[in-house]
C-alpha cells in the first residue's frame, strides 16, 4: 500500500479547499469523507455569503483566513466559472439602540481593513432598497459583501485536486488510527489508509477525531443550528443588498438576501443543540422567519415559499477557529469553523500549507495547473437551457436540462447521493420541490446512488 | 433574451385537458394556426399519470383511465391540425409590441413565437412539504401525489413501500389507489381537520383497505436518513403517536401553476393564486386568456376541458372583434365566508361563462349574497364543503359595475 503525504479527514468546505491547495503544492493527498458526497456535513447548508470580515474579531485567525480566502476566491473564480453576485450588504438599524451601535461597527470595519464602508441615511436606504420597511432608521453599507454559489466552488476544488492526483474517498469513515513516529495508519470503513501527515477538517466531529486519533481533544464542538426559508424567485426583485441586522455576541442574526439561484432567503436562526447529525426544520421557527422577513420587506407577504432547510454550525465552546498543530505527530486541526467557513476555506487551506511547510516535508508545486471549469448553475449567468441540444428540460422550475444532469452524473467527481446531484444541478430544488421531476430523476439516476430515489420497481 | 419570433394566430401554453380542448376547438372554428406548447414528453397534462378512472365521460361519453384519456385528447387535437410542440417550455411571456410573444426552450435551443392571442392552460400543482412548513428531517421519500403518480405510471417505479398519506381531499384517495398499483401499503391517513374533506362515504375506501385514519392530527416530526423512517403525530387529545413508515405523501392543497402569470406582470388573484380573468377568460392583458385549473384550485379534468373549449370560442370571437371592451369591468370579490370567486371581473354587456365559480372557506350552509354599492343584487341558497364546487349564475346579478362582493350568510 502506498503512503500519501497528507490525509485530509472531511470533505466539507475546509477539507475540499485544503485538498486542492495541498495537491497544487505537489503533495500526494488522500481525502477521506464518511458521507457519500462532498459537503455532506455543515457545509451543505449556509447563507452563501462571501464575507469581507468587516465584523470579525480584530486580529483573529478567523479574520485573516476570511480575508485571504475571499481574495483568493475573487482571483480564481472566473477561471473556474464560479459566480459572484455583487450585492453589497447593509447593516440595518431598526431601533435607536441599534443605531447607536453602528458607530462601533463602522470603526471595527475600518480597523479590519474594510475601508469602503459608508453610512446610509433613511432616505438613501429608500432609494437603494425601495421595498424595505419604512421603519429603518439608518444603515452601514458594506459594498464588498457578496453572494456566491455555496456548492460549486468546492466541486471545482475537488476536480482540481483530483486532476493533480489527489485520491478522493467518499463513504469512508475514519474509525481510528495511530502514528508510529513516521507514518499515520488510519483505519477506515473502507480499509487502512497511510499518510505522513493528517489534516483534521472533520467539522462537527473535529473534537471527536482529535480524541480518537490524538487521545485528547483541544476543543469541544457545540453544534448550533440555523434554519432558513427560501422565497420564490418572484422575490428577487424586492431586495438588492444583503440585509444584515446589527449583530450580537452569539450570532450575526437573521439575514435577508438574494441567492445566486435567483431566490431570496431569510435566516439563519442560532439554536444550540447536542445532536451532531439532525438538522431539523421546525414549523414555528420557520413561520417566525417568514414573519421576520415580511417585517423587513412587506411585499414578501405575497410571495410563495420555495424551500426550507437547516444547517449545523461546527461551533465550539470558544468563539474563534480552533487550530491545533502537533508538530511531532504531523497533525493540523482546522476546527471550530463555525459560521464563516465558506469564505475562509481557501484562507484556512493556505494557513495549513504554511504550517505544514514547517512541520512536514517540502514538495515541488505543480507547474502548470489546469483550471477546471464547473457548469454554471447561477441564475444571473447563461444556463444550459439557453443552448441547443440540451436533451430536454428535466426540472421545470429550475430549468435543469438532461445534459446538465448527465454531465454531473458522468463528471470527474460524480454525486454520491441525490443531495449531491441537487447541489450540482439544482434539479428538484425549485418551487414544486419535485412534483414534476422527482420520478423522472429517479429513472435518470437509477444505479448511481447508494440510496436510490426509487426503492423498487413497481410491483 | 431576444430572438426573432415566428408568427402564429394563437399560442396555447400547456397541453392538458384545457389546452388541448381549446386548441381543437380553435381549429374547428377555423382559426389558421394554433400552436400548443407542452414541456413534457407527452401531451395530456395531469391525466397522463392518473392511472385510474373515471375520465372522459363528458368528452368521449365513456369511462377511461387518465392515460388513455390523455392519449385520446392528444390524438383528437393532432387530427384537428393543431401544431403540438412537445418538450418545449415557455420560459417567459413578452407583452411589449402589438402582439405578445412567448420565449421557448426546447432541445433545439431558445426560440420565440409571437401570436395574436395567448392562452394560458398551465394547470395546478399540490402544495409542497416546504410550503406547509412540516417539521423534521428532509429525507428521501417525501413527495406530493403528482410525483407518486409519475413514479407509478410514467416510470414504473416505487418510491416507498409503507407511506403515510397526508390529507383527505379526493386526490388523497387517488394516492391510495396509486399505492395499490405499485404494491405499496399506506400505514395511515392523517388529516388536520376534524373530519375528512371528501364526503364521509368516500372514506369507505381507506376503511376497506384497512388504512387507519387520524383526524385533528398534525405532523410534528418527520425523521430518518437517508430515507424516511417514521413520523410523529400530535393527536387530537394532545398526545403523540409515532408511526413507522418509509414515505410521506402530501396530497392536495392545490395551487395554480401561475409562475408565468406573475413573471409577465399579469394581475394575480389572492384568493385563487391564479390570474384574474373576466367572463371570457381574459386576463388583465386582453390579448392573454386563461382556462383550466390555472384559474383556481381545483376542478376536474372534464370541467377544465369544457372550460378550455368555451374560452377557445371566446378567443375566436375576440379575433373577429366581437368581444365587449375590456375596460370598465365590474370587480367581483369574495366576502366573508367565501374563499374565491372566478371570474374576478365582469365586462359590460354580459355573455361569456354563465356561472361564477366559488369555494367556501369551510363547510357551511346558508345564503350567498351579492352586494354592490351597498345594495343586495342577488342571493342564492348554498350548502357545501370546503373544497366543493359552488356555482352562482352571473345573470342573476343583472348589469353591474364597480365592486361586487359575494359573501356567505350562514343560517
Ligand atoms: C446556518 C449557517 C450559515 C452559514 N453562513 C455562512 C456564510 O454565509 N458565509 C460563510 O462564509 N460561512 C457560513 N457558514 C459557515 C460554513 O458553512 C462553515 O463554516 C463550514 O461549512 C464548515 O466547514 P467544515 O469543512 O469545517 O465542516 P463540515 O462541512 O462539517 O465538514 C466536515 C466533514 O467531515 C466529515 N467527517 C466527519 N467525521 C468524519 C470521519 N470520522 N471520517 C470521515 N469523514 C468525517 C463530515 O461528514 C463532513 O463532511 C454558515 C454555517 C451555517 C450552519
Ligand atoms: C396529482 C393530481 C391528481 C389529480 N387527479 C385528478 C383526477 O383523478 N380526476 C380529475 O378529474 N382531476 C384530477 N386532477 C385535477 C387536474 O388538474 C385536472 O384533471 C386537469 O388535469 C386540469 O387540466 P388543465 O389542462 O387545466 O391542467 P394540466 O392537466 O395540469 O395541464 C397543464 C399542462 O401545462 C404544462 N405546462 C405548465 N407550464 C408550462 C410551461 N411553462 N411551458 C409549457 N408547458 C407548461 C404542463 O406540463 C401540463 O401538461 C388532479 C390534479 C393533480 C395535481
Amino acid at each position: 500500500m502506498s503512503t500519501a503525504d497528507i490525509a485530509i479527514i472531511g470533505a466539507g468546505a475546509v477539507g475540499c479547499a485544503a485538498a486542492r491547495r495541498f495537491a497544487l503544492e505537489g503533495a500526494k493527498v488522500v481525502l477521506l469523507e464518511k458521507g457519500a458526497d462532498l459537503l455532506s456535513g455543515a457545509s451543505k447548508a449556509n447563507s452563501a455569503i462571501l464575507h469581507t470580515g468587516f465584523d470579525a474579531p480584530r486580529g483573529s485567525v478567523e479574520l485573516a483566513c476570511m480575508q485571504e480566502g475571499r481574495r483568493e476566491y475573487l482571483a480564481i473564480r472566473e477561471r473556474m466559472n464560479l459566480p459572484l453576485l455583487e450585492t453589497g450588504a447593509i447593516v440595518v438599524a431598526w431601533s435607536e439602540a441599534e443605531r447607536a451601535a453602528l458607530d462601533g461597527i463602522e470603526a471595527q470595519a475600518i480597523e479590519n481593513g474594510v475601508t469602503d464602508v459608508r453610512r446610509l441615511t433613511a432616505a438613501e436606504i429608500r432609494l437603494r432598497e425601495p421595498e424595505l420597511s419604512r421603519s429603518v432608521l439608518e444603515a452601514l453599507l458594506v459594498p464588498g459583501e457578496h453572494v456566491i454559489d455555496p456548492w460549486s466552488p468546492f466541486l471545482a476544488y475537488l476536480i482540481e485536486a483530483k486532476t493533480q492526483g489527489a485520491e478522493l474517498r467518499f463513504s469512508t469513515e475514519v474509525l481510528g488510527g495511530d502514528f508510529d513516529g513516521e507514518v499515520w495508519r488510519l483505519s477506515t470503513s473502507t480499509g487502512e489508509v497511510r499518510a505522513n501527515a493528517v489534516i483534521n477538517a472533520a467539522g462537527l466531529y473535529g473534537d471527536r477525531i482529535e480524541r480518537l486519533l490524538l487521545g485528547d481533544a483541544s476543543f469541544e464542538i457545540r453544534p448550533r443550528k440555523g434554519q432558513f426559508v427560501v422565497f420564490d424567485k418572484a422575490a428577487a426583485k424586492l431586495v438588492r443588498s444583503i440585509v444584515l441586522p446589527v449583530p450580537n455576541e452569539r450570532t450575526k442574526g437573521v439575514v435577508l438576501c438574494r441567492t445566486a439561484f435567483g431566490n431570496v432567503l431569510v435566516g439563519p436562526t442560532a439554536e444550540e443543540q447536542e445532536d451532531r447529525t439532525r438538522a431539523t426544520v421546525e414549523e414555528a421557527t420557520l413561520k417566525g422567519l417568514v414573519a421576520r422577513a415580511v417585517e423587513m420587506v412587506p411585499a414578501l407577504a405575497e410571495v410563495d415559499v420555495t424551500a426550507v432547510y437547516a444547517g449545523l454550525r461546527p461551533a465550539s465552546e470558544e468563539k474563534g477557529y480552533r487550530i491545533r498543530v502537533e508538530a511531532e505527530r504531523r497533525w493540523i486541526s482546522l476546527g471550530g469553523v463555525r459560521s464563516t467557513g465558506l469564505t475562509a476555506s481557501l484562507g484556512l487551506a493556505a494557513l495549513a500549507v504554511r504550517i505544514y511547510s514547517e512541520i512536514g516535508q517540502g514538495h515541488a508545486a505543480a507547474k502548470d495547473p489546469v483550471w477546471p471549469k464547473v457548469p454554471n448553475i447561477a441564475e444571473h449567468l447563461p444556463r444550459d437551457w439557453e443552448q441547443s441540444d440540451h436533451g430536454e428540460i428535466v426540472c421545470h422550475c429550475e430549468l435543469v436540462t438532461r445534459r446538465e444532469i448527465e454531465i454531473a452524473l458522468d463528471g470527474p467527481v460524480p454525486p454520491g447521493d441525490f443531495g449531491g446531484l441537487k447541489r450540482r444541478t439544482r434539479a428538484g430544488m425549485g418551487r414544486c420541490q419535485g412534483f414534476n421531476c422527482n420520478a423522472r430523476l429517479a429513472s435518470l439516476t437509477a444505479g448511481r446512488f447508494a440510496a436510490p430515489l426509487a426503492k423498487d420497481e413497481a410491483a | 433574451m431576444s430572438v426573432p419570433a415566428d408568427h402564429t394566430n394563437v399560442v396555447i401554453v400547456g397541453a392538458g385537458p384545457a389546452g388541448l380542448a381549446a386548441a381543437t376547438e380553435l381549429k374547428r372554428l377555423g382559426v389558421g394556426s394554433v400552436v400548443v406548447v407542452e414541456r413534457e414528453r407527452e401531451a395530456g397534462g395531469v391525466p397522463r399519470h392518473c392511472g385510474h378512472p373515471p375520465f372522459g365521460m363528458r368528452e368521449f361519453k365513456c369511462v377511461l383511465t387518465g392515460p388513455s384519456y390523455a392519449r385520446r385528447l392528444a390524438r383528437r387535437a393532432a387530427r384537428a391540425g393543431v401544431d403540438l410542440r412537445l418538450q418545449t417550455t415557455v420560459v417567459a411571456i413578452d407583452r411589449d409590441g402589438d402582439d405578445p410573444a412567448v420565449t421557448l426552450t426546447s432541445p433545439e435551443g431558445v426560440s420565440a413565437v409571437r401570436a395574436e392571442r395567448i392562452l394560458l392552460a398551465t394547470g395546478v400543482r399540490e402544495r409542497t412539504r416546504a410550503q406547509r412548513f412540516a417539521s423534521g428531517d428532509r429525507p428521501l421519500g417525501v413527495m406530493n401525489t403528482g410525483a407518486l403518480q409519475a413514479y407509478a405510471y410514467l416510470e414504473r417505479l416505487a418510491p416507498f413501500r409503507r407511506p403515510l398519506i397526508v390529507g383527505t381531499e379526493l386526490v388523497a384517495l387517488s394516492s391510495l389507489l396509486t399505492c395499490r398499483a405499485i404494491g405499496a401499503e399506506p400505514v395511515a391517513m392523517v388529516e388536520t381537520g376534524a373530519g375528512p374533506t371528501v364526503p364521509e362515504v368516500y372514506m369507505m375506501l381507506p376503511w376497506l383497505l384497512g388504512v387507519p385514519r387520524f383526524y385533528s392530527a398534525e405532523i410534528v416530526d418527520i425523521f430518518g436518513a437517508p430515507r424516511v423512517e417514521g413520523v410523529t403525530l400530535r393527536l387530537a387529545g394532545g398526545g403523540t403517536e409515532t408511526i413507522a413508515c418509509d414515505g410521506v405523501v402530501f396530497t392536495g392543497g392545490f395551487q395554480p401553476e401561475a409562475t408565468l402569470v406573475r413573471a409577465a406582470g399579469l394581475e394575480l388573484d389572492r384568493g385563487t393564486l391564479g390570474p384574474s380573468i373576466d367572463q371570457f377568460g381574459r386576463t388583465s392583458d386582453p390579448r392573454i386568456f386563461a382556462a383550466g385549473n390555472v384559474l383556481r384550485p381545483v376542478e376536474t379534468a372534464g370541467w377544465s376541458w369544457e372550460e378550455g373549449r368555451r374560452v377557445a370560442g371566446f378567443i375566436a370571437e375576440d379575433m373577429k372583434g366581437l368581444l365587449p371592451v375590456h375596460q370598465g369591468a365590474a370587480r367581483l370579490r369574495p366576502g366573508p365566508g367565501v374563499r374565491y370567486v372566478v371570474p374576478q371581473r365582469l365586462a359590460l354587456g354580459g355573455g361569456g361563462l354563465s356561472q361564477l365559480q366559488l369555494r367556501l372557506g369551510a363547510r357551511s350552509e346558508g345564503r350567498l349574497v351579492a352586494r354592490g354599492k351597498g345594495r343586495e343584487l342577488a342571493s342564492a341558497p348554498v350548502a357545501a364543503r370546503a373544497e366543493q364546487r359552488v356555482l352562482f349564475r352571473s345573470d342573476l346579478l343583472g348589469p353591474v359595475s364597480g365592486d361586487v362582493t359575494i359573501s356567505l350568510e350562514e343560517r
